[in-house]
């Protein structure tokens, strides 16, 4: 048992890339190397199952770590290990991969082996910015996260996707450049790499010359995580590589790319400088509340579904935001379920349009109206995911938005107030587009002979549905692994908020009240 | 009387000067219109013999030949450098000759000699033998630039590359002579002895002359004019020689001119040398639609961020630049063999656009040269990677705060151009069906071996850059 503790996260991690691997070494023999690529990804599904079955709650700090020197010099180590925030995007990214496999099954055709390989390296590049501790190993998987999406993008996308796939590996890059800096800069003041030794280190104020150099680190490190989630100004990029990226590309871009940026803010910008995020707070705040609003009314009047999708997680991504910078226990494990729960409901909406355009092959609103008739199936898991995207009490998205709002509220009224209204907004744009794509008359003629949902569809579909019912009706779940990993990332904030800080017992008790109503 | 040892210390040229001339000697009695493989394996087991002596000779630290050469780990270093980039350049030159219909024994020859002048250059302490050394090296190449005989562009290279190359030897040659008036030595350590003790103007003269001579064959602002011109014509394996083996070499002497004499007076040459190298590189290198001119400016951009290495100094600015010399080789010589491998007969195809759709066409081949850009880019698993990060960090520790922000900002504007090909290779969607010719299995050794190192200097950096460290110190003691 101790020996699989101790490897099941490397285990985790490189299943998929060995799977690419061997990938390689495959005929071109379409069939075959789907059904392998889907086999490799349920593996790892189940492999990454053990984390939350064997992981201890309550207990403070990083589990099933590994640590082994890999460089001398620079002193790197391979030193993997998660909490309770990563071992769930963990099995987000697990979960979503083998349906993005079953979602491509056909609009991939030409070129697949490249897809597959492509795929699964992505899988492992993301697993590892969730899992790795030491500073330089994540930077190492956070660009190699690069690289697949943008050839995902650019060589299976639609129309301009070569614009998309330039413009989205060059902002990224960029911004990631000065997390590099940030992080050699750390490296040359500590001499170390590792995460916790370096959180431990300024903590203590061991470090000369931080208090001067702090806020261009946080700065450093925050700009690479904006423009990841996307916050407003930064969030040019993510319209178009959503809409020319292929189905899968979005679920995995949505589901798990974009919480890499809140993961990384949560982590790295609060854990390592407290005294820089409170300072920076009500200006983040205020571009977090930004992109809930604007995205909400940019999203309201798109013409293009997918488009208007992508919007609404510069929308959702912004309450995350907000959740993280609210300094409150309830705020931030609200924006922790957020990331999940928009993972499933984004992911599964990327799906559903998918699934539309491998019949259609447009994303015009113009073009539907009325497929509630030939589509009845195809109509109900939209109307649920739509749902649950909206924030409907007993679907997940409800759960995290809650928290997050009470959070705001706690921390500042006018942030609760101003961010609310983003709920209302995202009703409005999702209830207006649904109804005009799916009610009213058949407007065009070739909508008739759409079929419904297939076996394989379905398949893909069904899993989606639970997990966002589940996560709906029974957060604790969840919540219980989360909440002490977020107040022991939290404890270095001094004074006021520990006060302020409901138990996990509160939380799960104000949420039950709420649900229970 | 030389004590054996002495032949010791100079074993891997000794070996390689004999293999060249057995090659010119045995290639009169191939007859006129026959392969000349067995020329190139000849030149092969030359190579592997040297490398052999190279292990050899590094149980046998220390000088020779009257304190004129020196065998250290840092000697040794660039010794290995040198003989696995001519190797790949020998192995992927197999091919390229047979299809160019370039039937001339000398070719392999001149390679050798041309080895045996850089890894003297590495190994030399007495500025007189780096120059006779450096001239070695020189002259070979220049031949080798013109080799496309039937190329109008390939003579153009050459000439330019001579007459420009010569140049700048002057220059060196006369940083050498004042050197030598300034302190009536013209050995490296010996100067150092002396220059610590007195300071003259003409030692700042000297140290600036030489460095104009040395950045010329290394191409770095402002002394690259030459680059995208003579990388253009010359022979493509040849350019990936070019841009690697002597550019390694160079540095190495500039290595030992500028750090093991104590020179003073360099830190603003070299920092306004690496700005000009790695911005005007890389801004040179957006606009081109030739694949051997953009990485020709590629090359000047990757001398500008070695000499960020420079600035910065020390054991450790030293250590970063001896790792980047060698990720930069393994890299640029793959790239430039799989791009040999592409150009077709005549040199036809080496524009981008004849690049599109290589996805599809040859996918081995385009996901190798996929790996190499990246490389060149400094993304993570790949050797270009650590380099830049090793020389980054250096510069930052040496708080060179206002460089590295110039590196960085210019490495992540490279990446656009790199993209670029990459972007041409998988998604560009016209139809492209000129086919590509199957890797022979030479070209494929010699592909692999860059690769593999590549990448190995991108997972386990560890064993390479202890190397360099101890080559530093060396350098330094």
């Amino acid at each position: 048992m101790n020996y699989i503790d101790n490897n099941i996260i490397t285990v985790v991690t490189f299943l998929p890339f060995i799977g690419g691997l061997l990938l390689t070494l495959f005929p071109r023999r379409d069939r075959d190397i789907r059904w392998f690529a889907l086999g490799i990804s349920l593996v790892t599904l189940l492999a990454s199952l053990h984390l939350p079955w064997y992981y201890v709650r309550g207990q403070a700090g990083f589990q099933f770590e590994q640590d082994i020197p890999w460089i001398t010099h620079p002193n790197i180590h391979y030193h993997l290990g998660i909490d309770g925030i990563s071992m769930w995007l963990v099995v987000l990214t697990t979960f979503l991969t083998p349906l993005c496999v079953l979602i491509s099954w056909k609009s991939v055709h030409d070129r697949v082996k490249e897809f597959f390989i492509l795929m699964l390296i992505l899988e492992t590049a993301m697993i590892g910015v969730f899992v790795a501790l030491d500073l330089f190993l994540f930077y190492f998987f956070w660009e190699a996260t690069l690289i697949p999406m943008a050839l995902i993008i650019g060589m299976y996308g639609h129309g301009r996707r070569i614009y998309a796939a330039v413009k989205f590996f060059l902002y990224t890059m960029i911004a990631s450049v000065f997390m590099l800096a940030s992080v050699i800069w750390l490296y040359a003041h500590t001499g170390s790499f590792d995460f916790v030794v370096i959180q431990s280190a300024i903590q203590n104020a061991q470090i000369d010359g931080f208090d001067s150099a702090a806020q261009w680190l946080f700065l450093g490190f925050f700009v690479a995580f904006a423009v990841k989630v996307p916050l407003f100004p930064l969030h040019t990029w993510l319209p178009d590589a959503h809409v020319e990226a292929p189905t899968a590309g979005s679920v995995l871009l949505a589901g798990v790319l974009l919480k890499m940026g809140t993961y990384g803010l949560l982590r790295f910008n609060l854990g390592l400088f407290p005294e820089q995020s409170q300072r920076n707070a009500p200006w983040i705040i205020v571009l977090a509340i930004i992109s809930i609003i604007s995205g909400a009314l940019v999203a309201l009047v798109q013409p293009n579904v997918k488009r208007l999708v992508a919007y609404t997680s510069v929308s959702h991504l912004g309450f995350v935001v907000l959740g993280i910078f609210s300094f409150t226990q309830i705020g931030i494990d609200g924006a922790v379920y957020q990331m999940l729960a928009h993972g499933i409901s984004t992911g599964a909406l990327f799906m559903l349009l998918g699934m539309i355009y491998e019949r259609r092959h447009t994303y015009e609103i113009s073009e539907y109206g009325g497929i509630a008739t030939p589509m009845p199936v195809y109509a109900t898991f939209f109307a649920f995911i739509m749902l649950s995207s909206i924030g409907l009490p007993l679907l997940n998205g409800f759960v995290g938005e809650f928290l997050i709002l009470s959070g705001a509220f706690q921390a500042r009224q006018i942030y609760g107030i101003l961010a609310a209204t983003g709920v209302i907004w995202s009703a409005c744009y999702l209830l207006w587009m649904y109804q005009r794509v799916f009610y009213g008359q058949l407007t065009h003629p070739v909508n008739n002979n759409l079929q419904d949902m297939d076996a394989r569809e379905r398949v893909s579909m069904w899993p989606l549905a639970m997990a966002a019912l589940a996560m709906g009706v029974a957060p604790v779940l969840w919540l219980h692994s989360i909440d002490p990993s977020v107040s022991f990332a939290l404890k270095q904030f001094s004074g006021g908020f520990q006060g302020a800080v409901p138990s996990a017992t509160h939380v799960t008790q104000a949420l039950m009240q709420v649900i229970g109503r | 009387m030389i004590p054996i040892v002495d032949y010791i210390r100079i074993l891997p040229e000794i070996v390689l000067s004999i293999f060249a001339i057995l090659v010119m000697l045995v290639d009169p009695v191939i007859p006129t219109n026959e392969s000349k493989k067995p020329l190139g394996y000849l030149g092969l087991i030359g190579v592997l013999a040297a490398l052999g002596a190279t292990a050899y000779q590094s149980n046998f630290y220390g000088d020779a030949f009257f304190n004129m050469v020196r065998v250290d780990a840092f000697s040794i270093f660039f010794h290995v450098v040198v003989l696995l980039v001519t190797l790949v350049v020998v192995l992927s030159s197999f091919e390229y000759l047979e299809i160019q219909k370039i039937q001339a024994g000398e070719y392999y020859g001149l390679i050798l000699l041309a080895a045996v002048g850089m890894m003297l250059m590495s190994s030399a302490i007495e500025l007189v033998l780096i120059f006779i050394a450096l001239e070695i090296s020189s002259i070979a190449t220049y031949i080798l630039a013109g080799f496309r005989r039937r190329a109008a562009e390939s003579a153009e290279s050459s000439i330019k590359y001579f007459l420009l190359g010569s140049f700048a030897t002057a220059f060196f040659l006369y940083g050498v002579a004042m050197v030598f008036g300034a302190t009536g030595t013209t050995n490296v350590y010996r100067i150092a002895e002396v220059l610590s003790t007195q300071h003259s103007v003409l030692t700042y003269l000297a140290v600036s002359l030489m460095f104009v001579g040395i950045g010329f064959k290394v191409a770095s602002a402002p002394f690259h004019v030459w680059t995208p011109d003579v990388y253009e014509g010359a022979p493509a394996p040849i350019v990936g020689f070019m841009s690697t083996g002597p550019k390694a070499a160079a540095f190495a002497v500039l290595l030992r001119v500028l750090f093991a004499t104590g020179a003073p007076g360099w830190f603003w040459l070299v920092w306004i040398s690496a700005v000009l190298s790695m911005t005007i590189g890389n801004i040179g290198a957006l606009v081109q639609n030739n694949v051997k001119r953009l990485l020709a400016y590629s090359s000047i951009a990757h001398a500008g961020y070695l000499l960020v290495a420079f600035a910065a100094a020390q054991t450790l600015g030293i250590s970063a630049a001896i790792f980047y010399a060698a990720s930069y080789a393994a890299m640029n010589v793959g790239a430039f063999a799989i791009v040999a491998h592409l150009s077709g007969k005549g040199e036809r195809y080496v524009t981008l656009e004849d690049y599109i759709g290589l996805g599809r066409r040859s996918p081995l081949l385009a996901a190798m040269l996929t790996m190499f850009l990246l490389s060149l880019i400094g993304i993570p698993i790949t050797g270009g990677f650590f380099a830049k990060f090793y020389v980054f960090s250096a510069a930052l520790q040496s708080n060179l705060v206002g460089l590295t922000i110039i590196g960085v900002i210019n490495s992540a504007i490279a990446a656009y151009y790199y993209l670029r090909i990459i972007v041409y290779m998988y998604m560009h969607d016209e139809r492209n069906d000129t086919p590509v010719a199957p890797i022979s299995v030479s070209l494929g050794v010699g592909i692999a071996i860059s690769l593999i190192a590549t990448i190995y200097l991108g997972v386990l950096p560890n064993r390479v850059l202890a190397d360099a460290v101890r080559a530093a110190q060396d350098l330094l003691k």
